[in-house]
């Protein structure tokens, strides 16, 4: 089972935990319907939409209101500090939180103490605090983008705001700051590292670039890599392997994204809506049509 | 780095933005910047200012009810924020980009189209607040952000601004 955790931008917003279901552009857990636009209910969208394909259950999600001030994510992180051990989650995607060392280390600890661990994802303010703390490794994908790149590459930055100014933020050197990321040990075991082109990595090496179709709007449009994050977590509780699973998401979101017909004004849930289509395409087209691989434990 | 400087540590970044805007309006030779490791917990700002005037600084943030947690010495060297910007031309759309958050404008219109980017929770609120606004009117990321992404998108908004009014 897939858990995915994050915060929507309202103070107000209690925190609440369940499966996810997405009607009308909008993500309902139980009664609380949270609107689609970018952030973690964009993710949640995304892979609830990628789940219902692959023909898995819908991922539960773990939200909070947080506008920044770090209460809500504090609240959150204290509940997964005393609760995923009993979830039966096998994979977890973290998403939007205040990045905070001390919170993102206790809960690192509650996982650790699982049996079976679940498989770790993690984008935005969470992959700060796991870069921050020097726990990048116990990570299976990042999903940064060029500029959260330049951050993972800087061994000395606590959060991209202070990337140094010789470690360039530019595309054309995103394989050498993939190299610099795992030599100071700051990257995941997989990278899926989004752009103008989308490459896949590990320590190995670039094992991928994606760049077809190529729809530069996209890069300015808010939730493209939110939404990239859900597919990808998706693909991986459904059973296929990181590095094929991330191959297959960059395609899968490029695709939604082109016949969404995009400007750097469309907005994510135009995009989201087109994820079937390009998932059935992608995946039929790579021979990938998908029974789940995983039982799907009911939640403690 | 200098020894006749030190650093005012707050609660939180939205706290720092604050203080630097009384500290600037008053006219202190002051900066933001990133704290020391020993310091640093997560989303952090720090403002460095001129030990010496240490008295009539707190004396004036406490006035403004926003007065730091501690004063320490500056004891080695800061972080500087990120002060490179990327700019996009899409035609009709322009994007700027500081360190991890972009912001795109209709060229035609200055109405801001998309905010993208970023991982700390203010950033989409800051989207909700900011897209579908002009420029002029939409309110700045200082105002109503907490965090440093949302300062980093302080940066772009100031950037785009520039760029619009050269």
């Amino acid at each position: 089972m897939l858990g995915i955790v994050g915060t929507v931008p309202d103070k107000d917003f209690p925190l609440i935990s369940g499966r996810v279901r997405l009607e009308k552009e909008r993500i309902h857990i139980g009664e609380t319907t949270v609107p689609v636009n970018r952030g973690t209910p964009a993710l949640l969208a995304a892979a609830a939409m990628a789940c219902k394909v692959l023909g898995l259950a819908p991922p539960m999600g773990y939200l909070v209101g947080d506008t920044g001030l770090g209460r809500g994510s504090r609240l959150l992180y204290d509940h997964l500090v005393h609760s995923i051990g009993r979830s039966g989650l096998r994979f977890v995607t973290f998403h939007y939180l205040q990045p905070d060392v001390d919170w993102h280390n206790k809960v690192l600890f509650a996982l650790a103490d699982i049996s079976h661990p679940p498989l770790l994802i993690a984008d935005a303010g969470f992959m700060y605090a796991a870069k921050m703390s020097g726990q990048s490794k116990a990570y299976e994908l990042f999903t940064p983008d060029a500029g959260e790149l330049a951050f993972l590459a800087d061994e000395e930055a606590p959060h991209p705001f202070y990337t140094r100014g010789f470690i360039l933020h530019n595309e054309d050197q995103v394989p050498e700051l993939i190299s610099r990321a795992y030599e100071h040990e700051n990257a995941a075991r997989y990278l899926l590292v989004k752009g103008r082109q989308d490459h896949v990595a590990s320590n190995k090496g670039v094992h991928a670039v994606i760049d077809s179709p190529a729809d530069e709007a996209l890069e300015a449009m808010g939730g493209t890599g939110d939404s990239l994050t859900g597919i990808v977590s998706a693909l991986i509780a459904s059973g296929i392997k990181t590095k094929e699973a991330a191959i297959l998401a960059a395609g899968i979101n490029r695709l939604a994204g082109h016949y969404a017909r995009p400007t750097p004004a469309s907005q994510v849930m135009e995009v989201i809506g087109h994820i079937p289509r390009a998932m059935e395409e992608v995946l039929d087209k790579g021979g990938k049509r998908i029974e789940p691989v995983h039982s799907e434990p009911e939640i403690a | 780095m200098n020894i006749d400087r030190g650093i005012l540590v707050f609660e939180n970044t939205s706290e720092v933005i604050r203080a630097e805007t009384i500290l600037k309006a008053g006219e202190w030779d002051i900066r933001v910047m990133g704290p020391p490791p020993e310091i640093r917990s997560g989303c952090d700002l720090v403002i460095e200012f001129p030990l010496i005037e240490e008295l009539n600084i707190l004396r004036r943030l406490r006035e403004e009810e926003v007065a730091p947690l501690e004063t320490v010495p500056v004891s080695s060297p800061l972080l500087r924020p990120v002060n490179l910007f990327q700019t996009k031309d899409f035609g009709r759309f322009l994007m700027v980009r500081a360190a991890n958050m972009k912001l795109t404008i209709d060229k035609e219109t200055s109405i801001i189209v998309n905010v993208s980017g970023g991982g700390c929770p203010d950033v989409p609120y800051l989207a909700q607040e900011m897209v579908g606004k002009s420029l002029s009117d939409a309110p700045g990321p200082r105002e109503i952000g907490h965090t440093l992404c949302g300062y980093a998108l302080q940066l772009a908004y100031e950037e785009m601004k520039r760029q619009c009014s050269a």
